[in-house]
């Protein structure tokens, strides 16, 4: 699994009342969602997102509530893959349960500019910045969160073992 | 173990278990609202199982958008409704028994000391103050509990907060939790347990232990939770909980660090614009105008931060130009808050008393904020554009500065009202 794609770079402590305000939350639509996809802090981003795109944020990604929206938004945004230095705790569960592809790595979260392109590896967690060539590890996922990610999803996952 | 660690291996069935450990543990309670439900329902047939796991165990509480803010939500209500039927869940509440989630359940009794509970909703973590391990999720994560019964967990590490002496007049658990996370940051307990303990926590009603517990995720907290004592024994028993499970921390538990908090030095604490842990002084607020005030929310809409505002309230009026929204978290304390006078004062102060609903916290309906508008609220998040507008503001404060606030129409300490 692989990803590719221009960097749209975001600070510390992004919550998920800017990734998609509540106001939005009367709906469960994901190109809905979508279309108001970080609006309260990037109205060009709606605008100027291509699939294959890459959000780097910083420390605390997703913080807030626990809506799934956040990440169904970003996903159904077209975006591929978040690079942070950390999540959330519910973002990050609500990420690998809905197959958003994330990954934490510190340095790459604080080198990677805006408008870099990027491409990432999943597998390994490998990601390169192709503008200034330039490649980061990120940390590798538990065993166990590997094979709900292998299986397509939690769902898929249970499904499998309950 | 620390007492996470002893209830989470208990539900794993597990002896012993460790931080970083990944485990799959049984749950008491799987709770939803009307926003994340819907995700659930629709998720729900993915997990080949034909009906939920035990209809006793799941809660659905439309609190959110209610009573329906508009023709989306109306249609997301029905939804939920219409699969609380289908399943025959026991705990649905339709509006008229409906109340704020986190307020809700501890009062009928649906969680008691040692359950695990998962929501989906973040401030799941409330029963923390009831000795239960509780915490926030997906709606994934809700219908694979409501599938299955079980859900994932990584054991975290935790945080000790050993607590010492009492809190100051004017002085509550809002502010307690909220000098917390501007002490240790809003990722400074991330996927963390925080445990409260010391001799400080006698000191601490039950809802002050819930205020707390409840904003534990605004330290990115995956739960935060006292010790049961006595105060939690006659809660449990008042609202006909189950028998509670004990569970202590053992004297030579492993904290990653232990922070000691005398409660009788915490002032009044206000948390500005657009971070939980940007925190001052509420003294320190006089030259900050605002328009509105909202008073409630699964963090401060219990019986004692009503009194606490009526405290304020009575005999003022709110200040020329200040809109004062009072919402009481449930119609159990909506009737005691009738019964003790409390509207009256309310009212003749120059508020307006909503039903139950989690409506303005969120930005939904019930108080949404213009561009430029400033409100104190007693409320969970200051985010931008949490409340309506991006370019508005939101100071979080307890239930005693949020009144006084109201009633000059600046930040105020409430202690200049002693």
């Amino acid at each position: 699994m692989s990803a590719a794609g221009k960097v749209f770079r975001y600070g510390d402590n992004i919550d998920t009342d800017v990734i998609i305000p509540a106001r939005y939350l009367n709906t469960s639509d994901h190109k809905e969602l979508a279309s108001h996809c970080m609006e309260d802090i990037d109205r060009d981003f709606v605008k100027e997102v291509k699939a294959g795109d890459i959000i780097v944020g910083g420390r605390n990604f997703g913080c807030g509530s626990s809506r799934e929206h956040a990440p169904i938004a970003i996903k159904a945004s077209g975006i591929s893959c978040v690079i942070a230095s950390t999540f959330a705790r519910i973002f990050y569960r609500n990420s690998i349960n809905i197959g958003l592809p994330i990954l934490e790595c510190d340095e790459a979260s604080k080198e990677i500019k805006a408008g870099d392109m990027v491409s990432v590896d999943l597998s390994t967690g490998t990601i390169l910045d192709e503008t200034t060539g330039k490649k980061y590890q990120a940390e590798p996922f538990p065993p166990f969160m590997q094979a709900l990610i292998k299986a397509g999803g939690l769902a898929e996952y249970i499904k499998e073992n309950y | 173990m620390t007492m996470t660690e002893k209830i989470l291996a208990h539900a794993a069935g597990e002896r012993e278990v460790h931080p970083g450990q990944l485990i799959m543990a049984d749950l008491d309670m799987v709770l939803g609202n009307d926003i994340t439900s819907p995700v659930a329902i629709r998720e729900f047939p993915k997990f080949g199982k034909e009906h939920v796991f035990d209809r006793d165990k799941v809660a659905l509480v439309p609190d959110h958008f209610t009573p329906n803010k508009d023709i989306k939500a109306a249609e997301q209500c029905l939804q939920v409704r219409q699969f609380a039927r289908c399943e025959c869940i026991s705990n649905y509440f339709e509006v008229g028994e409906v109340g704020i989630e986190h307020a809700l359940l501890p009062e009928k009794g649906l969680v008691t000391a040692g359950d695990v509970v998962i929501g989906a909703d973040s401030h799941t973590c409330t029963y923390g103050a009831l000795g239960a391990f509780s915490t926030g999720v997906g709606s994934t994560d809700m219908a694979a509990g409501m599938a299955i019964g079980k859900a994932w967990f990584k054991v975290p590490s935790a945080i000790r907060f050993n607590l010492a002496g009492k809190l100051g007049p004017m002085v509550s658990g809002k502010d307690v939790i909220l000098h917390i996370i501007g002490m240790i940051g809003v990722d400074g307990a991330l996927y963390k347990a925080m445990e409260f303990s010391g001799p400080g926590v006698e000191n601490l009603t039950m809802d002050d232990r819930f205020t707390i517990s409840n904003m534990a995720i605004e330290a990115g907290a995956k739960c935060g939770i006292f010790p049961v004592d006595g105060r939690t024994l006659a809660y449990l028993r008042e609202s006909g909980a189950k028998e509670p499970k004990i569970f202590e921390a053992d004297a030579d538990a492993e904290y990653e660090r232990t922070i000691d908090i005398d409660l009788a030095s915490i002032p009044p604490t206000v948390a500005y614009p657009h971070l939980p842990e940007n925190t001052h002084p509420a003294k320190e607020g006089k030259d900050i105008a605002i328009d509105q005030v909202v008073i409630g929310s699964c963090t401060n809409g219990r019986i004692s931060d009503l009194r606490a505002a009526a405290e304020i309230l009575s005999g003022r009026h709110v200040h020329e130009g200040v809109r004062c929204i009072i919402i009481p978290a449930t119609q159990k304390i909506w009737k005691q808050a009738m019964h003790e006078g409390l509207f009256d004062i309310f009212i003749d102060a120059g508020c307006v008393v909503s039903t139950p609903t989690c409506g303005p916290c969120l930005g939904g309906h019930m108080g949404i904020l213009a561009k430029g508008e400033r409100c104190v609220s007693t409320t969970n998040r200051n985010f931008v554009g949490r409340m309506g507008h991006p370019g508005s503001e939101v100071y979080l404060a307890s239930p005693y500065t949020a009144a006084a606030s109201a009633v000059t129409g600046r930040i105020t300490d409430p202690e200049d009202f002693i």
